[in-house]
């Protein structure tokens, strides 16, 4: 991986563009059958299991057993009271909650991934040095969650290094509270996991710009303000576009993050099915995967209208 | 863009520097706090030096059980790694021709990788409760003897993982294919090769150090999986879910100690595989030809 992958971005080009050869399709295993272990394994554990929730949500249950039937009951449920009490219901709330995080972690990641992935691009000279700058970025993400959750307990707790600084330093009084186990721990803990669904799409697509069209740029006499805002930042959108879906999309059906980070005291879409999951209630955990589902798609389908995914992968 | 090293260009790495340090700052710190004295606790100061924690953790004693899941993930990750491997190998060679339905099974694999894992993890967790159901009614009798669950590691779990770590192989399939060069095929076979001669022979040999690149995805995605495998593993949880649990229950440096235990396993894994590669690139440019180099 290691050069391949930093290096991956610099030579590759957008999928649609390398065209099936088509010399190859009479030669050897036809391709839906070297295709088929792959696919059988999302047909059996991805699609029909997505299949199942939207089933399932529909079904009756009590405290036991689940019951097939065709009632919308899990869906009454879910958004009790909000329509005698619009707007202040629990999945409201609890999806406004999600929303705000979702906006927050998605402006930070942007800009701390932005400057990242530009510095790489535009002012590492070396492409080694770029290869091995990446590396670092990257072995990070092949380390546990949980750990690198964890590890902020010693920095951010009431007696951990920051508040010992602190207050030592008679910045404050006593010892902050608000650091670690709230939404500003949560917040910090998503930014850290998941800066590099951002870093790594907008390296990408930077990458892919032309040098030329650069120093185009530069020869027509723009300053390097001009040049990052007219023409790296407009190229750069493919990128930004998938680093938001998947950190958006991260933070929107998380519940091990508010879990651990939170103290068990934030509500979010994904614990919202967590919770249900844990009383065993199983159709109205499955309608709240799908109204999760259904959230994150519009999303998606906005980002969309922005740019072409599939056209960028 | 040749002048000198601007302004913009040391702030840049200033501020690289310090996105660096909080990528790796706080994994270092549990490092050195999982090296706390017997008397330590969970923050600085440290109470002196000690591999006291590291004993403990090793006997077994403070945490339960942590063996038994620190195994069943090893062995789940490595079986992942293979099936990643080869599963995301074929089907990189199936995009590369045309065939049926491979748009739909583009889609689809990307929405695994965007669908919250939770939604997946319940979606196989009711399945898996259904044919259960099936069996335990319907199945005939040597089957439902003693019959409790079909949900496992190596069932639930282990489609569970795939659907996290097989996009990923498949993308870095298609980037290793994107820059393939098919003349080397074209000429393996002109000069007769069979197809699978060209596989084994010209593309394999090719591509094996990206290859191992798959690999690493596969083995380490898998080892620090837990949205997923939440509620898919069956009675037996794997070494993050027990990590996760452990984190409200553990007020010694222990945890540290199986943190740092945790991460060096990915660390080694990472450098085994970095150091692979570096190996394999080296052998292929030392044995590669010459010709048509300027």
């Amino acid at each position: 991986m290691t050069e391949s992958a930093a290096r991956l971005p610099m030579t590759a080009k957008p999928i649609v563009a390398a065209k099936p050869e088509r010399n190859l399709d009479r030669f050897g295993v036809p391709g839906w059958l070297q295709a088929m272990p792959f696919g059988l394994v999302f047909a059996a554990f991805f699609v029909a299991p997505l299949i199942l929730v939207v089933i399932v949500s529909f079904w009756d249950y009590n405290d036991y057993q689940m019951m097939p039937a065709f009632i919308t009951r899990s869906y009454v449920e879910s958004f009790d009271g909000c329509l005698t009490h619009f707007p202040d219901c629990t999945i409201l709330r609890t999806y406004l909650s999600t929303a705000k995080f979702c906006l927050i972690v998605w402006v930070l990641t942007l800009l701390i991934g932005f400057t990242v992935a530009y510095f790489l691009a535009f002012h590492v000279r070396s492409q080694t040095t770029q290869a091995v700058l990446f590396l670092v970025c990257t072995i990070p993400f092949w380390t546990s969650n949980v750990i690198r959750m964890i590890s902020w307990i010693p920095l951010l707790g009431r007696n951990g290094l920051v508040n010992q600084i602190f207050v030592n330093s008679h910045i404050v009084n006593k010892p902050l509270e608000w650091l670690l186990y709230s939404p500003f721990s949560v917040a910090l803990a998503f930014t850290h996991l998941f800066v590099f669904f951002m870093v790594a799409p907008i390296f990408n697509s930077m990458m892919r710009i032309d040098r030329r069209l650069i120093e185009a740029a530069y020869d027509a006499g723009a300053s390097g303000w001009q040049m990052l805002t007219n023409v790296i930042i407009p190229l750069s959108k493919p990128g930004v576009a998938i680093g938001s879906i998947f950190v958006i999309t991260i933070v929107m059906g998380d519940f091990i993050t508010f879990d651990v980070m939170g103290g068990e005291q934030i509500a979010s879409a994904g614990k919202a099915i967590e919770t249900r999951l844990n009383a065993l209630q199983f159709p109205p955990a499955a309608a709240n995967a799908v109204i999760l589902l259904g959230a994150t798609m519009l999303i998606i389908a906005a980002l969309n209208r922005i740019v072409d995914i599939r056209k960028e992968l | 863009m040749n002048e000198g090293r601007s302004l913009a260009f040391y702030a840049l790495a200033a501020f690289f520097c310090l996105f660096v340090l909080f990528l790796y700052g706080p994994t270092i710190v549990i490092f050195i706090l999982s090296f706390q004295g017997p008397s330590g606790g969970l923050t600085f100061p440290l109470n002196g030096l000690s591999v006291h924690w590291f004993e403990k953790l090793w006997v077994g004693g403070g945490i339960v059980n942590i063996w038994g899941s620190f195994g069943r993930s090893l062995e789940l990750g490595v079986v992942v790694m293979i099936l990643t491997v080869v599963l995301s190998l074929l089907a990189g060679l199936a995009f590369r021709k045309r065939f049926r339905g491979s748009n739909l099974l583009f889609y689809v694999t990307i929405a695994s990788l965007i669908v919250p894992s939770i939604v997946t993890s319940l979606g196989i967790a009711l399945e898996f409760r259904l044919v259960d159901d099936l069996i335990k009614n319907h199945g005939p009798d040597w089957l439902t003897d003693g019959f409790h669950t079909s949900m496992g590691n190596f069932t639930s779990g282990l489609g569970a993982h795939l659907t996290w770590t097989l996009p990923f192989g498949l993308l870095v399939m298609f980037a290793i294919f994107n820059r393939f060069d098919s003349r080397y095929e074209e000429a393996a076979r002109d000069l007769g090769a069979t197809p699978w001669q060209t596989l084994r022979h010209v593309i394999l040999p090719i591509i094996l150090p990206s290859l191992v690149g798959v690999g690493l995805f596969g083995f380490t995605l898998s080892w620090d999986e837990i949205a997923r495998s939440s509620q898919v593993m069956g009675e037996h949880n794997t070494l993050p879910m027990e990590l996760q649990g452990l984190t409200t229950t553990v007020t010694t440096p222990e945890i540290y100690a199986l943190g740092a235990a945790t991460t060096g396993v990915s660390f080694s894994v990472i450098a085994v595989a970095l150091f692979a590669i570096a190996i394999l690139r080296a052998r292929q440019s030392r044995h590669g030809s010459d010709a048509g180099k300027a």
